[in-house]
């Protein structure tokens, strides 16, 4: 061996290129199957990619690091199922770019938060954790009431995602922006359009309390509304999903 | 007259116009302010160094003086240092957070979730990656008894390395980040990081090339090891879709599952190759400089090296037990893990090893304590590592404060610990110096960092383990016993230890930083003598 090793060393590119090969294997081995073995992200009735809305509202989960203390995983292990509900599907988060699993609970798991709570208390809790939940450690994030959403972006997102792989059509790409306004409006006059396009499971309504203004918390709480609640999990066939 | 230098000016020349262009785009066509100031800085940076070197080019041919080139050396030290106050100092902020809430200020840029990712980047990335280009420097001169293949190269490394850790900075508290941990910096951040990455790469072979000593020593294995599998975890983890020129957003390529995958693959191994394989290239070399040995053995050199190299790629899985990744790849990445331990601990040994005949330098010489403790973090955290990448312990350690104590015992005493042993090395040899300034202070410092380490990873693994433990409770009726909020309010003592803890440790840095102040700011050597003379170069 130490011979052979000997003549290894006496070659720089050819070492750089020895430590390359012997490093990709790990990844090339668990990796890329991932991408081709087809059960690797379930068939699951319900999932849709995000609304405008409820993407802008996932791009400020991002921006405030929401995930350093906030998992969106529901483990296998009983006592995740049963504090946080049904165990996560891949397929749930499969137009997830990037993905949220998280990797540290300073505060409970998210992965099925939406419907849990009201709109209400989304909004008073973000603005101050405290005055509804003492004991909390959570930063306060009233900020985001005061702030308009930011909408003109939108149109070019879906479009990023379309790109990698998120099935969004030229029509919503095109109403990107208005759909974002429309999902947030209080009369719920597109309701019936916005679910033309996005399926029976849009929830429109006024999220933030503030009808007629159109917040970042209209859109952080739209998302958090909408999280583990598209899938299906009564037509589920477990047989199939267990791997 | 063509030859090798003008080659190599073309391209850097090429390449900072490249990033000139990128810089004015951004600056130009971008929408949100923090991402216009970083377009400025990106454009002024390229369009200073394209003077330089424009300068440069139409000065008298020097001749390249017949010596080491330490001058960066110098500058990648200090602004290791730099960005070690800046890491430590964020990261005990965070931990007053966590104690006391409303420290976060609950402004936009004060909270918890915009600082964490200034306080991983700084001491990951800046101090651990500054230190490992300014030493890696240093290790190839010597050990290949030739000078820096470059004279202009180095520069563009360390400046073009500190200004991705600026952007990467003051971008996060603005609200720019793609939220992949250890990887938070935007598409185009990435993309000067890459640059810069092709640079160090090439000029580290280069110089290697250019080595007197047959063989390369295995200082250089881990170091090449370190930028090699850097360049290609840093680009296949940020392969993303970039919103437009005009916003610092983009999307990741992957999705769900598999970019859970990619990640913990890019994560497990920022730790195993720059955090481990880096730090171990700095170990190979200061360590037996310091105790006057060689090397214990250098068969175990090579199993280390190449088990290490071999099987940390496999472990990434490890952070995805019992989530919706497959089960294959989470077995393969425990079993991979738990093998992981024998080449870790080979390095370990052979460290303890090289010490045999020169104990005493552990009590005499606070430098030797840096770097022989460093090696005992480092047995360890990598027991430790193992241990937990076991499915059954995973389920009580996962999610918990547990992940931290076991990480900050690998950053705080193995990487700070075996880096601030070097440097009390490194800092009189390179600036010439008869010593450290204060010997006293650097004990000082050692002690100060050792129980805050301590403190810190006791309170974690108490925090860890009660909050994992309080999740998993159950009541005769099979009903939970603690609330999740229960357990948040368990937390508050040990995170007023863990803050305190870190206070301690940041003190001993600002000794430190204070000691290699007065040893730069102090006299010279009288003369000075090199360790290994330094063979000319044919000329080119």
């Amino acid at each position: 061996m130490s011979t052979q090793h000997q003549k290894l060393e006496r070659h720089s590119l050819g070492f750089a290129m020895a430590i390359l090969m012997v490093a990709s294997i790990g990844g090339i081995v668990e990796i890329a199957p991932l991408f081709t073995i087809e059960n690797t992200v379930e068939k699951v009735e319900g999932m849709r990619p995000y609304t405008p809305l409820e993407l802008a509202g996932r791009d400020i989960y991002v921006r405030e690091g929401c995930y350093a203390c906030h998992s969106q995983m529901i483990r296998t292990l009983r006592s995740d199922i049963e504090r946080y509900g049904h165990y996560s599907l891949a397929a749930e988060s499969m137009y997830d770019h990037p993905f949220q699993w998280g990797s540290k609970r300073t505060g409970p798991d998210l992965a099925r938060i939406g419907g849990k709570y009201s709109d209400a208390w989304h909004v008073a809790h973000l603005e101050a954790p405290r005055e509804l939940v003492e004991g909390s450690i959570m930063p306060g994030y009233a900020f985001l009431s005061e702030t308009r959403l930011g909408t003109g972006h939108l149109a070019a997102s879906l479009t990023a995602l379309s790109r990698a792989g998120v099935p969004y059509t030229d029509a919503q790409i095109e109403n990107a922006e208005k759909d974002a306004a429309w999902q947030a409006d209080a009369e719920q006059y597109f309701e019936g359009e916005l679910q033309e396009s996005y399926g029976e499971n849009v929830q429109v309504r006024d999220y933030d309390g503030q009808p007629g203004k159109l917040t970042e918390m209209d859109a952080l709480v739209a998302y958090l509304q909408v999280l583990g609640t598209l899938a299906d999990l009564d037509s589920l066939n477990l047989e199939e999903v267990q791997r | 007259m063509l030859n090798n230098n003008t080659v190599e000016n073309v391209l850097v020349l090429f390449a900072l116009a490249i990033v000139l262009v990128g810089g004015v785009a951004i600056l130009g066509w971008g929408v949100p302010l923090a991402y216009v100031l970083h377009g400025w800085m990106i454009a002024i940076f390229a369009g200073w160094g394209l003077i330089w070197m424009i300068a440069r080019m139409n000065e008298e041919v020097r001749d390249i003086p017949l010596e080491y080139n330490d001058k960066v050396t110098r500058y990648g030290v200090l602004a290791a240092l730099f960005w070690a106050l800046v890491g430590f100092t964020v990261g005990d902020i965070l931990a007053w957070q966590l104690a006391f809430p409303t420290l976060n200020g609950d402004v936009f840029w004060s909270n918890f979730g915009r600082l964490r990712p200034v306080h991983t980047s700084a001491v990951i990335f800046g101090f651990g990656g500054n230190a490992l280009i300014a030493t890696s420097f240093y290790v190839v001169q010597r050990t290949s008894r030739a000078r820096m293949a470059s004279e202009t190269l180095p520069w563009m490394v360390f400046w073009g390395y500190n200004l991705f850790m600026v952007l990467a900075a003051t971008g996060y508290p603005l609200g720019i980040t793609q939220s992949k941990e250890y990887a938070e910096p935007e598409w185009y951040a990435d993309l000067l990081l890459l640059v810069v990455w092709v640079g160090y790469l090439a000029l580290y072979l280069k110089t290697l090339s250019r080595r007197a000593e047959p063989h390369i020593y295995v200082a250089n294995w881990y170091y090449l090891a370190f930028i090699v599998v850097i360049a290609m975890l840093h680009t296949v983890n940020n392969l993303s879709v970039p919103v437009s020129i005009a916003y610092p957003k983009s999307y990741s390529l992957f999705s769900g599952t598999q970019d859970a995958m990619t990640q913990w693959w890019y994560g497990h191994n920022a730790v195993g190759f720059l955090l481990t394989a880096g730090f171990l290239g700095m170990l190979y070399y200061f360590l037996p400089k310091a105790v006057n040995r060689p090397i214990y053995s250098y068969r175990m050199s090579i199993v280390g090296f190449w088990g290490i190299t071999f099987l940390y790629l496999w472990a990434g899985s490890h952070h995805l037990h019992y989530t919706a990744l497959p089960d294959w790849v989470q077995y393969l990445g425990m079993t991979m893990s738990i093998i992981l331990l024998v080449p870790s601990w080979a390095s370990v040994f052979n460290g303890i090893l090289t010490i045999n005949g020169a104990w005493d330098m552990v009590r005499t010489d606070p430098a030797v304590r840096f770097m022989m403790v460093a090696i005992l973090f480092y047995g360890l955290s990598t027991f430790e590592g193992s241990f937990m990448a076991i499915r059954p312990v995973n389920s009580l350690s996962h999610y918990t404060d547990w992940t931290v104590g076991h990480v900050h015992a690998g950053a705080l005493g193995w990487v700070a610990f075996i880096t601030f042993g070097a440097l009390y090395k490194l800092v009189p040899w390179i600036w010439k110096r008869e010593g450290v300034y204060s010997l006293r202070l650097e004990a000082w410092h050692f002690w100060l960092a050792l129980s805050g380490t301590l403190i810190y990873v006791g309170a974690m693994w108490n925090s860890g383990i009660t909050q994992s433990l309080m999740w998993q409770t159950y009541d005769a009726d099979g009903a939970f016993l603690f609330s999740f909020l229960d357990s948040v309010i368990a937390m508050h003592p040990y995170y007023v230890a863990r803050a305190i803890g870190g206070l301690l440790y940041l003190i001993g840095a600002c000794i430190g930083a204070y000691n290699i102040y007065m040893t730069v700011s102090g006299p010279k050597k009288a003369q000075a003598r090199e360790a290994g003379p330094l063979v000319p170069q044919p000329a080119e």
